[in-house]
């Protein structure tokens, strides 16, 4: 096959940011994540990039900040730990409408955990750890080809919706090699951030007519304006006034609530006429994968759906293919997130049956199977 | 076809490399290939664990569940590992002790003592290794292993690797299995 590759997927995810225009990076290494850092230090400067070891996580998701508010493609790594040190300026990109990107490898937690070790405990924190109502996206990749696929993506949305977008992979996925062929460098989409074409008159958080998402201006252009964690109406000045918060929040949210359907991403397979349905994600779907193919292969009519976006959680697609099944049942790494958001989705529809693992050690195929085919956890 | 591998022994020996350029020669003979790993937080010593999965077809699930194969280059890895094998064979350096608890079928090769004696480096050892894996599993031809290996060792290092390797595929001949 001509240009097939064995790739890692933490390698995959840099040199898909690096095929999304990616220019600048600043973080701090931590394990399972650290190949990306190593790989950005790497290609960054031989392109004009820049590449910055920070000291510590809130600095570097600063950094990225910073850069991307001077019209860089900026990313940061990182795994649990240093995730949780990001989560205050997660909020303050979402509030500023900065767009940037953060490759959280997982990793056993709380705290610093079981650092070699794979879980996928972050799904919640990914979508509500800072404060506050607060826009951001969040994609899962569920093998190699997808760390790259998933990481484009993730700038396309940033660039274009002028959020923050986290990919949620885990130390499997990003540890595992595989065999990998790569899109053509020009055959891949790329966004870039919509951009004012005049200073005079320029109001830096007016709603473009066209999609809701400001234009935005790169410092540094002759451009003028002010940019705050507090509320601010469309001059950027900071505003107490209640209508403007109301408006702006509400505004914020809309805009990937209404992108959801354009973002929309998974996988399935053998769902459309299943009784037991598996709905995984990321490693733990590489598993469920093998245990539906085996209970397939016994007349067991099982299928698996695998959410690729995780945030927005693309419920409408679950619900269809929900809507036939008896069973649903939900294995992560952890002790029961995605089960949260399935449970909501299909509330009335069949039980939801959670299969939680955090011994660091990723689900056997026949751990799961066994679920499927009646035996009790 | 899946044949799963499990390459196992210290941090350092470079196993992780071996399971390496084993899956890059599978994808060079255009099959599927998985390489995963588990590690502990030491660079050096420790239990090290490599796996590599190579097949015909898709492969779903990236570990190892029931290896064909098993290398054990240390007492540590054939106790740890040999226990849990199955239908498929153990590869143990013959410097490691055998045990009776167990069962699977066994054979001893001398891969750490060929990179020390004839080689004149142990740390070809990994690559000796992998030239035992390829001749006992003949998964991949040697023209196709030697190719990985240059694509895979530092400049300056591929005679030695590729006679490393030759040494290990006339190993794997010489095998009583």
């Amino acid at each position: 096959m001509p240009n097939a590759k064995l790739m890692q997927g933490n390698e995959a995810c840099t040199l898909g940011a690096l095929a999304a225009g990616l220019d600048f990076y600043a973080g701090y290494p931590i394990t399972p994540s650290t190949e990306i850092a190593e790989l950005c230090a790497e290609e960054l400067p031989k392109i004009g990039g820049k590449f910055i070891q920070m000291e510590d996580e809130i600095g570097s998701i600063a950094a990225i900040i910073g850069a991307s508010l001077t019209g860089r493609k900026t990313m940061t790594a990182t795994s649990g730990p240093g995730f949780s040190l990001m989560q205050e300026n997660i909020g303050y990109a979402g509030i500023t409408e900065v767009p940037i990107v953060i490759i959280n490898v997982q990793r056993v937690g709380p705290s610093t955990g079981q650092p070699t070790s794979l879980a996928q405990g972050d799904v919640m924190q990914a979508r509500w750890g800072t404060h506050g109502d607060h826009p951001v996206v969040v994609l899962a990749p569920g093998n190699v080809k997808e760390c790259f696929e998933l990481t484009v993506k993730a700038f396309n949305i940033a660039e274009d919706l002028r959020v923050p977008v986290i990919v949620l992979t885990d130390e499997v996925i990003g540890h595992m090699r595989e065999k990998v062929v790569l899109p053509e460098p020009g055959s891949l989409k790329i966004s870039k951030r919509k951009a004012p074409t005049n200073p005079a008159g320029y109001k830096p958080y007016e709603a473009d007519l066209d999609g809701g998402v400001p234009l935005m201006a790169a410092f540094g252009q002759g451009y003028r304006y002010h940019v705050t964690g507090l509320f601010h109406d469309e001059t950027g000045f900071p505003s107490n006034k209640s209508d403007v918060t109301d408006r702006m929040l509400r505004r914020l949210m809309r805009k990937v609530e209404k992108a959801e359907p354009q973002m929309r991403d998974y996988f399935e397979e053998s769902a459309h006429d299943c009784e037991i349905l598996v709905v995984a994600f990321g490693s733990s779907a590489m598993s469920s994968l093998s245990a539906v193919r085996q209970a397939r292969a016994q007349g067991i009519k099982a299928g698996l759906f695998r959410p690729k976006t995780i945030w927005p959680f693309p419920e409408e697609t679950l619900r269809a293919y929900a809507a036939k099944a008896k069973r649903v049942i939900v294995p992560e790494m952890n002790l029961g997130q995605i089960a949260l958001e399935v449970e909501r989705v299909i509330r009335n529809g069949a039980p939801v049956e959670r299969l939680g693992k955090v011994n660091g050690e990723l689900f056997k195929p026949e751990e799961i199977l066994s679920v499927i085919m009646g035996g009790k956890q | 076809m899946r044949t799963e591998f499990r390459l196992s022994g210290s941090g350092g020996q470079g196993l992780l490399l071996a399971g390496i350029v084993l899956a890059e020669a599978a994808i060079i003979e255009d099959k599927n290939a998985v390489q995963t790993q588990s590690y502990g937080p030491e660079a050096r010593g420790g239990a090290s664990k490599a796996e590599v999965v190579i097949s015909d077809t898709d492969i779903d699930y990236p570990k190892a569940t029931d290896p064909d194969f098993l290398l054990a280059l240390t007492a540590e890895a054939y106790k740890s590992y040999g226990p849990c094998m199955g239908k498929g064979l153990i590869i143990v350096d013959s410097s490691v002790p055998l045990s009776d608890d167990i069962k699977a079928r066994t054979v001893s090769v001398p891969i750490l003592k060929t990179a020390s004696d004839d080689l004149g480096k142990k740390v070809v050892a990994n690559i000796v290794a992998l030239g035992v894996l390829g001749g006992i599993s003949g998964v991949v031809s040697l023209p196709t292993m030697e190719l990985a290996v240059k694509n895979r060792v530092p400049k300056g290092t591929e005679d030695l690797n590729l006679s490393a390797l030759r040494k290990g595929f006339e190993l794997a001949k010489s095998a009583k299995i």
